[in-house]
């Protein structure tokens, strides 16, 4: 019986690279998540109705990471629902000062994408843009449920890049 | 002695269809308060055009409506909030959006106008220039800890601000100041077609877009003086009972998540889900927005649709007994019982109705007396005297299960025939009301030839949010989530 031959001497550059896929898998596997802060600039409550849906077993939004935080300072994304009153642009501009980064910003629902059917009033100064700068639009009145969804997916992958 | 009959009887009056609009000189204007809460009537809503203020009275004894108004031709009317509570808010707001001042009114601080406007009393002929409004709230009490909420409150609810003063835990004042969500519908809608101002109505409020659909519709169906098409109205009567099981079960749902009892939220949610994906078959719609027009409703059921919401219903009878036990479980009933008790008294005088009136004692609901297309279902109203939590939460499931009932009948009843009829270009008043989710709405609008004039819609919310401070105070600051959950506080609705 021949002895069990010495290890090959470890590569260091091999290790490295070993290493940095390792970690590049745990990102994947692991790091899909986000944190997001709710904002209500002026909405009807029907956007809210449906992010509430989110949280029943039909969709179950935190098996892909998304979670819902009570403070902006623990935020990853500020999800801005309903059209932008003058009443509540300062709350809007004060949350995105205390959102650390990435600070992204999605504006759901078509008031909060451009004011939708109060564009125009005197009370209302139009979709979230009009404060602070928009990174992800999801359209509809409210946007279902699934929509809302695939949305917030999209800026899990982005998030990974 | 003076009585509101004997005021409105000799007085000029206007044609508000169904009823009459009395005029009222200021004098009988502040006799008729007076006498409206000695007799016990309540306030339903209180609001104003460029010329006059309008209230609108229910007398609970024999189920009538008084609509009165007076003169506010010189910038000012008689206020009625030193006799009748309930009035404040509504002029706070008339003053904000007409310039009408309450003379001797309680009250006269802001209320939408938060000073963020470009212009002041956006309603009246000639709009001011911006008013930095006063001090918004009362002086805190000595030695008391403040703790201000909102108006960005916890995930997923609506905008509103609290300000409590705490003695410990013990909450000693709590004063609300709302109009975050300001969003100027009334001036978006005058003008417009019933048909177009329809979006905005349909947008007052979320969860109970369909109440305030079938309000604006009645309104505009009365002052027309035509009738919405016996298909459309049991359609009508279909949507409007799942979107008081869709938002019963949601509230049911939060109340139970915030008290530690996730098996009851989860199932709740899912049920409500269900009902959602049936009624996105059945109308094209989940929350059933835009579905309901002036002259009737926008499209006929889809022909999978009756079957699709059978089931649903199939499934929330299925299960709704085992979330009844759930709240008779020590575990959950421990949690409810005696938080976030509401008098019956104060509900009364405040015109509270819904199921926070009803759970309190105050037998009203106006699909008995006011909705006469309901007679044929004769819906039954449960009533309880406890005022808390748990008694709100049973008066949910009980009309959960009678609506189960009413769908079902609608559904069966659905007669043949068109779903609209066509609007006529006339001009008129009306009123019309629905029975939504959390109480009556009420829509008043004035038609001239076929375009609105001048239209107010009254939520539920101006009685609601007085009540919620009133319960608050000597409530414990840690029950202040659940009692907000459990009385469904809305902002949007009456926030305009």
């Amino acid at each position: 019986m021949s002895p069990t031959p010495p290890p090959e001497p470890v590569d260091p550059a091999a290790l490295d690279s070993l290493r940095a896929r390792l970690d590049e898998a745990a990102q994947t596997r692991l790091g899909r998540s986000l944190a997001i802060r709710h904002i209500n600039t002026g909405s009807c409550n029907g956007c809210e109705l449906e992010l509430r849906a989110l949280h029943t077993a039909s969709y179950d939004l935190e098996r892909f990471g998304l979670r819902f935080v009570d403070s902006p300072l623990h935020a990853d994304v500020l999800l801005v629902t309903g059209p932008l009153t003058r009443n509540l642009k300062a709350a809007l501009e004060q949350a995105r000062d205390a959102t650390p980064e990435p600070k992204w910003i999605v504006a759901m629902g078509d008031c909060a994408v451009d004011g939708g059917v109060f564009r125009g009033s005197y009370a209302v100064l139009g979709g979230a843009e009009a404060a602070v700068p928009v990174d992800l639009t999801i359209r509809g009145c409210p946007p279902a449920p699934a929509m809302i969804l695939a949305g917030l997916r999209t800026l899990l992958e982005a998030n990974l890049k | 002695m003076t009585t509101v009959k004997n005021i409105v009887r000799d007085a000029p009056v206007e044609v508000c269809r169904p009823w009459l609009r009395h005029d009222l000189r200021h004098d009988d204007w502040t006799a008729l308060a007076r006498a409206a809460a000695t007799e016990g009537q309540v306030l339903l809503a209180l609001w104003a055009d460029t010329m006059k203020v309008h209230a609108l009275f229910l007398d609970h004894a024999d189920l009538t409506i008084v609509a009165v108004s007076t003169a506010a031709a010189d910038g000012w009317y008689p206020a009625l909030s030193p006799v009748l509570p309930a009035a404040s808010l509504f002029e706070r707001m008339i003053h904000d959006l007409w310039g009408h001042r309450a003379a001797g009114a309680t009250d006269m601080r802001g209320w939408l106008d938060h000073g963020a406007w470009l212009l002041s009393h956006p309603m009246a002929t000639r709009p001011g220039p911006p008013v930095q409004p006063e001090e918004p709230r009362h002086a805190d009490p000595d030695d008391a800890m403040i703790l201000p909420l909102g108006p960005i409150w916890g995930p997923l609810d609506e905008a509103a601000h609290l300000r409590l003063a705490l003695d410990g835990p013990r909450i000693l004042q709590a004063e609300v100041r709302l109009g975050f969500t300001h969003k100027g519908t009334l001036a978006l809608m005058q003008g417009k077609s019933p048909r177009i101002a329809a979006r905005f109505a349909a947008r007052l409020s979320g969860d109970a877009t369909v109440a305030h659909s079938v309000a604006f519709a009645r309104a505009t169906e009365a002052a027309m003086e035509i009738q919405a098409p016996p298909r459309a109205v049991a359609l009508r009567i279909a949507m409007m009972e799942i979107e008081r099981v869709a938002g019963h079960l949601d509230t049911l749902g939060e109340v139970a998540r915030l008290a530690e009892a996730p098996v009851a939220r989860s199932q709740c949610g899912l049920l409500r889900e269900t009902l959602l994906r049936a009624s996105d078959t059945a109308f094209g719609h989940r929350l059933m927005m835009d579905c309901v027009v002036p002259g009737g409703v926008a499209a006929d059921i889809a022909a999978a649709g009756p079957h699709a919401i059978l089931r649903a219903l199939g499934d929330i009878a299925s299960q709704l007994p085992g979330i009844s036990r759930l709240h008779d479980a020590p575990s959950l009933s421990s949690r409810l019982v005696g938080v976030g008790r509401a008098g019956g008294a104060l509900a009364a005088s405040l015109g509270v109705g819904g199921v926070a009136g009803r759970a309190s004692g105050v037998a009203f609901d106006s699909r008995n007396g006011f909705m006469p297309e309901y007679s044929r279902f004769a819906p039954r109203v449960a009533v309880r005297h406890d005022g808390d939590a748990a008694a709100r939460q049973h008066l949910r499931i009980f009309e959960i299960e009678e609506s189960l009932r009413l769908i079902g009948a609608a559904l069966d009843y659905l007669p043949d025939g068109p779903v609209t009829v066509a609007l006529a270009p006339v001009s008129g008043e009306g009123i019309g009301c629905a029975e939504s989710v959390r109480g009556t709405v009420w829509h008043w609008l004035r038609l001239d030839h076929g375009q609105i004039a001048a239209v107010f819609p009254a939520d539920p919310g101006w009685g609601l949010w007085p009540l919620a401070e009133r319960v608050l105070e000597h409530a414990v600051a840690d029950d202040i989530d659940l009692i907000r959950a459990s009385l469904a506080l809305p902002a949007s609705g009456m926030d305009l």
